[in-house]
């Protein structure tokens, strides 16, 4: 690029940077937004299942079913309710008052004192599978270390042939702010990146100043890189206010080092911008632009990026569609540098990635892109 | 291909057989059908014609930002197509909006554009300077183009145009919806680009009367070029041809009615108190006894005007056919008294008042015209008059009826035709008109007799199932007018009815209101076109909100008579008041 190609460039880039400053939706959606999203799953989305209302109905009072009970008041994961009978209890879980039912039948102690089998009733609301299915675990926890505790008590060895030695890795408190904050960060950056870059285009468009610019000696990648260099700007600030509020505010560790993570940030924040500067070329205005910017990549990077759901149980044709998903790659990334470390394999082959989709994005571009009105 | 350095007699811009088509909606709409036409240089040169003749199509395919299907376009001798960013180097364009970032100030708007015409930072302070005095923008560099005014706004988008000087000017537009103060300003600017660099200029406009500002005029329609050359050339073969008629006993509309049925007559349209004629030969076939019997009218020669030769050229006999319009005279339509009457009326938008105690009334079958800039207060008006919007102060009495208290029972009675026609765009137009039946109420047998009616009255019967967003502008506004009359109101709102359309769609379309009135409807109609005020019994000057002058287009224009304009028109008048009006405030604020 000669002189006059950097002059023009830097005009464009002045001109951008003085309409973000005076235009405050831009502002907004890089500062505003991201602070936004990181307080509602910081702290309002959680999914761990912590202090479940659970419902205890103990139909004959002995000294075994006290102590079990009392195991559920002394248990973290529970915040257990008395009902005398059992109807009452399932009145109270149609009402959704509580999300289980453990039920001790009057025989309870006396099948147990006489070594019989002792079954024990639970019902669980299985409308939320997933939280069923972590609420059965907790009881079976809290009933198997009871049982233990018993036999020994009654000076038996209860050998039971398998013996589950927990060790959890990576998020050993199991807190889902831990890998729910570094994968909303991607969510946050594809955001900025694309739904702002095709906006702003969009709205050139829209106000009749694209054909202004058109008609002027500036080159065609002169205009692109003139939306390139502030969006990249922005969205790295954005990037690295996520970054202070996750280690700060929600303590999340970062245990890999913060130049690989604004390394690969800014690989795929080029991804997200070129993906921006695609739509732009279909959607000349602003309301069709923020629909295609929301289907095609804040929406698959919610969903099909393993920010929540994860990749490996999705059905394999799903599995195969997120592999076109650029969130994917830095999810994948984000994760593991927050919670694990610099894991070299890990971040060679996702950053690989994820300049392959950068550069078939700006290469779309260019392709796509005349600087003609139609 | 000539070389980039032409000789300085060859033309600035040439067109040869160039034809360009879009496809819209699956459908090809040709916009250029072989254009062939030469610019000269240092001409200002006028591209005139209607909407969608095809005006922008041209300054986009010269300017390198389309590509034509055929045909070849030279630019500064350079090839438009192949050679656009050379193009794109060698000339200035200003597009339709001025291609202004609004959010940025006046310099911060001329900064950009110089570093995208590479104009060197040590030449910028002198440019600057020239460009600011030529356009009077200079106290106004700090302040966000967003908040200049219309006519400040073309100014700048000159300006960013002409940042690194220009041998080839393309203005598409400009003059559009800004008000006749500042459009007068801007011809000046242009010619002293013009005189004083020996710039050459292609402008575009819609306004007829605009292209003998010009000194060459490329008169477009529907894609063609009809003819091209000096202003005079057009209006030179139509003298002799134009008259003024009047009588003392007839009224106008029946004058005008009489006029437009005579074969020897071409073109008959209300002008003041009188009718403005052009025959279709040289001379007076006797236009003096036309009136019928007893009656002689006065015949006054006067001299052709730019619009006369597109009307000729166009060949239609347009306003020739008859339009006494089967509507029945509203009910009470000889009662006496105003129909509408207003007093002390405002409206306030936050702290600013939009209207600002304006007081005036309607006399029932008149045909009543509010006049001004973009943003004097004319919708605003409106829009309280229908009852679409609340009056902040001021009393409101529409047909009887406190628009206060009563606004649905007023608006029974009247008809409104927005700006632009608020059609439903994929609904045919059959489909229209019955659903605007059904808004007004009409139900059953009633409402198929309406629309029926409609369809006839309106000539819209081989179109009914047309779809209505793919109709010519000259159609839609049919249908929009046919659409507000389907419940026969009293008083009919037209808010900016003829904005954009051909001559020949407007003299229709007058002609349906002068019917109107003549069965004692009430028509209130806003415009910013000077001409179309000249058709109004009485007009109403508005600008910032207020009053300036109430008369007939007769009394305005004589009031502004002097001894250099002895035969002012109404912009002339308008402007005057506008100048009389800002000197006043000016001394006001001194004081």
């Amino acid at each position: 690029m000669n002189g006059g190609g950097w002059r023009r460039v830097k005009g464009l880039v002045r001109k951008e940077a003085l309409q973000i400053m005076r235009d405050p939706s831009s502002i907004a959606i890089a500062f505003v937004l991201p602070a936004l999203l990181l307080f509602i799953f910081g702290y309002g989305v959680s999914l761990d299942a912590k202090r479940v209302p659970l419902a205890l109905v103990v139909e004959k009072s002995s000294p075994a079913a006290s102590s079990l009970t009392a195991d559920f008041y002394e248990s973290q994961w529970f915040r257990p309710v008395r009902y005398g009978h059992i109807q009452a209890a399932q009145e109270a879980m149609r009402h959704r008052r509580v999300e289980g039912i453990l039920w001790l039948r009057s025989n309870f102690a006396s099948r147990l004192f006489t070594g019989g089998p002792a079954p024990i009733g639970l019902i669980l609301n299985g409308v939320d599978g997933n939280t069923a299915r972590i609420v059965a675990g907790y009881v079976d926890g809290v009933w198997s270390n009871w049982l233990v505790r018993y036999a020994a008590a009654q000076g038996r060895q209860l050998s039971l042939p398998v013996n589950v030695e927990q060790r959890i890795w990576f998020n050993p408190e199991v807190r889902s702010t831990n890998f729910l904050v570094p994968g909303l960060i991607a969510v946050i950056m594809t955001l900025i990146g694309a739904l702002l870059t095709s906006m702003v285009v969009a709205r050139e468009w829209e106000r009749g100043t694209m054909e202004a610019l058109l008609v002027t000696p500036v080159r065609l990648r002169e205009i692109l890189l003139g939306k390139l260099v502030p969006y990249f700007c922005l969205g790295m600030g954005g990037q690295i206010l996520s970054v202070a509020m996750a280690v700060y505010l929600f303590e999340v560790p970062l245990r890999g080092s913060l130049a690989v993570l604004m390394g690969v940030s800014s690989l795929f924040l080029l991804a997200a911008l070129g993906m921006g500067l695609l739509i732009s070329t279909v959607a000349h205005n602003q309301f069709i632009a923020g629909q295609l910017a929301i289907f095609t990549t804040f929406l698959p990077a919610f969903i099909l990026s393993g920010f929540i759901f994860d990749i490996g149980s999705m059905p394999g044709w799903v599995q195969t569609i997120t592999h076109a998903i650029a969130a994917r790659y830095f999810v994948a990334v984000l994760q593991s540098v927050f919670l694990a470390g610099d894991i070299w394999p890990v971040i060679w082959l996702n950053s690989l990635a994820l300049a392959i989709m950068a550069a078939i994005f700006f290469a779309l571009v260019r392709l796509r892109s005349r600087k003609r009105l139609e | 291909m000539s070389p980039p350095d032409s000789p300085a007699d060859a033309p600035a811009l040439e067109l040869d057989g160039v034809v360009k088509t879009f496809s819209s909606g699956g459908r090809e709409v040709t916009a250029l059908d072989g254009v062939t036409a030469t610019v000269r240089r240092g001409l200002v040169t006028g591209l005139v014609g209607p909407d969608a003749a095809g005006k922008t199509t041209l300054m986009r395919l010269s300017a390198g930002l389309l590509v034509p299907d055929s045909g070849r376009i030279l630019a500064l001798g350079l090839d438009a197509a192949r050679q656009s960013l050379q193009v794109q180097s060698s000339l200035g364009y200003m597009p339709q909006r001025f291609g202004l970032y609004e959010d940025l100030t006046v310099q911060e708007n001329l900064d950009l554009y110089a570093d995208l015409q590479n104009l060197a930072p040590k030449e910028r302070p002198a440019r600057y300077e020239e460009l600011m005095r030529l356009t009077g923008l200079e106290p106004f560099t700090k302040r966000l183009a967003g908040d200049l005014s219309g006519g400040m706004k073309q100014k700048l988008g000159l300006a960013c145009s002409l940042a690194q000087p220009k041998e080839l000017l393309l203005l598409d537009e400009p003059t559009v919806g800004v008000d006749p103060l500042s459009r007068r300003e801007l011809w000046a600017i242009i010619y002293r680009l013009v005189e004083d660099h020996g710039f050459t200029v292609l402008l575009s406009t819609a306004y007829l009367d605009e292209a003998e500002r010009c000194q060459e005029v490329i008169l477009m329609h529907q894609g063609k070029v009809l003819e091209s050359g000096p202003p005079d050339s057009f209006t030179t073969t139509m003298t002799g041809r134009s008259f003024l008629v009047t009588s003392p006993e007839m009224g106008k509309r029946a004058l005008q009615r009489t006029l437009a049925q005579q074969p020897p007559v071409l073109d008959a349209l209300i002008q003041g108190e009188g009718v403005r004629v052009v025959t279709r030969e040289k001379g007076d076939p006797g236009l003096a006894r036309m009136g019928g019997q007893n009656e002689t009218l006065e015949v006054q020669q006067v001299a052709p005007r730019f619009e006369d030769a597109f009307v000729d050229l166009l060949g239609a006999d347009q306003s020739k056919r008859d339009a006494a319009m089967d509507v029945p005279a509203p009910e009470h339509a000889q009662d006496q008294g105003p129909v509408i009457q207003v007093r002390d009326l405002k409206r306030r938008f936050g702290n600013f008042y939009a209207v600002d105690g304006i007081s005036f009334a309607v006399e029932r079958g008149e045909v009543f015209g509010l006049l001004g800039a973009n943003g004097a207060g004319k919708s605003t008006t409106f829009r309280m008059l229908c009852g679409l919007l609340p009056a902040t102060e001021g009393s409101l009495q529409v047909a009887g009826h406190n628009l206060r208290k009563a606004a649905a029972q007023a608006r029974a009675k009247i008809g409104y035709m927005a700006q632009r026609f608020s059609l439903y765009a994929n609904l045919s137009v059959i489909e229209n008109l019955r659903f605007f039946a059904s808004v007004y109420g009409l139900k059953g047998s009633l409402r198929r007799e309406r629309v029926r009616w409609a369809m006839e009255e309106f000539e819209l019967a081989e179109l009914g199932r047309a779809t209505s967003g793919e109709l010519p502008l000259g159609y839609k506004q049919r249908l929009a007018l046919a659409a507000s009359l389907m419940h026969h109101p009293h008083i009919l709102f037209l808010d900016e009815p003829t904005s954009g359309v051909d001559p020949l769609a407007r003299r229709e379309f007058w002609r349906r209101i002068n019917a109107l009135a003549e069965r004692r409807v009430t028509v209130l109609v806003t415009t910013h076109f000077m001409e179309e005020a000249e058709y109004c019994d009485r007009v109403v000057i508005m600008d910032r909100g207020k009053l300036l002058a109430e008369g007939t287009p007769e009394e305005l224009k004589q009031a502004h008579h002097t001894e250099d304009n002895p035969d002012p028109t109404m912009e002339d008048a308008f402007i005057a008041l506008i100048e009389q009006s800002h000197a006043e405030r000016d001394r006001e604020q001194a004081a």
